[in-house]
């Protein structure tokens, strides 16, 4: 006996076979956010005041401007993966969640972009 | 119910769920981090202009110090450990921990505190 649908056998897709890639990697990202966050926040408290020179000379240290880096891209795949659960379950029609969705992905791609070439300017400069 | 007419999400907000606090904290998350998406143009603005230059810098440094800049960074932060927070806490129901109603009732209310508070402790060490 199949537990297919009737539906499902006539169509034979079977399974997607990546069904829960976003669910883990939503996980594998938040997990790495947890000491990533940490440090942001810690660094912050010890340069959201400093002058121009003083951040520059901050973040050029490799191994904070490759933590950096390391933080800019979790979050932003993190965010694409969060923004993406949050229109599949409130905007509808069907068209205009696909472009919602389509136009974050590339902002938030564009905007780690941006954000990592900032700070490999400064790192390599 | 036929499925034209199955409430759609979110149908916890509506005439079929009491609000409680499980489902508040839950929304609140989706919430902080929709929020948080936001912020990262503040974060990309602030590293976009230490690397431009020092007047840049000065400049992002300005709108970022100004009343409104700060009360975004306010809240901001209060978002971020919000998030960070319960975040955490799903971490722990996904490894199958503290689904107990009186559980999920006590970590949410960590969640609320332990984010207010470090919300303000963050502000108080950082206020120059």
């Amino acid at each position: 006996m199949s537990i297919r649908t009737p539906l499902a056998h006539v169509r034979g897709l079977g399974a997607a076979k990546d069904g829960t890639h976003h669910w883990w990697m939503q996980r594998v990202t938040s997990i790495a956010l947890v000491p990533l966050v940490l440090w942001f926040i810690i660094s912050l408290l010890a340069v959201s005041q400093a002058d121009y020179d003083t951040f520059r000379h901050w973040l050029s240290n490799p191994y904070r401007a490759g933590a950096m880096v390391a933080l800019l891209a979790t979050v932003f795949y993190h965010a694409s993966l969060g923004m993406q659960v949050i229109y599949e379950d409130y905007v509808r029609p069907e068209g205009a969640k696909f472009i919602a969705l389509l136009v974050t992905q590339f902002v938030l791609f564009l905007l780690g972009a941006i954000s990592i070439v900032a700070v490999l300017k400064i790192a390599l400069a | 119910m036929s499925a034209k007419q199955r409430p759609l999400s979110p149908f916890m907000i509506g005439p079929y769920y009491k609000p409680q606090m499980t489902s508040i904290l839950s929304i609140t998350h989706r919430a902080t981090g929709a929020g948080l998406v936001v912020g990262t143009l503040l974060l990309v603005y602030w590293l976009a202009s230490a690397a431009i230059g020092p007047k840049a810098y000065a400049h992002a440094q300005a709108v970022l110090g100004s009343m409104l800049g700060q009360l975004f960074l306010f809240l901001w932060t209060w978002a971020l450990f919000y998030h960070l927070a319960n975040g955490i806490r799903h971490l722990f129901w996904d490894a199958g921990y503290g689904f107990e109603l009186e559980d999920a009732a006590k970590s949410g209310w960590a969640v609320v505190w332990s984010s207010i508070i470090l919300t303000f402790l963050c502000w108080l060490i950082a206020a120059p």
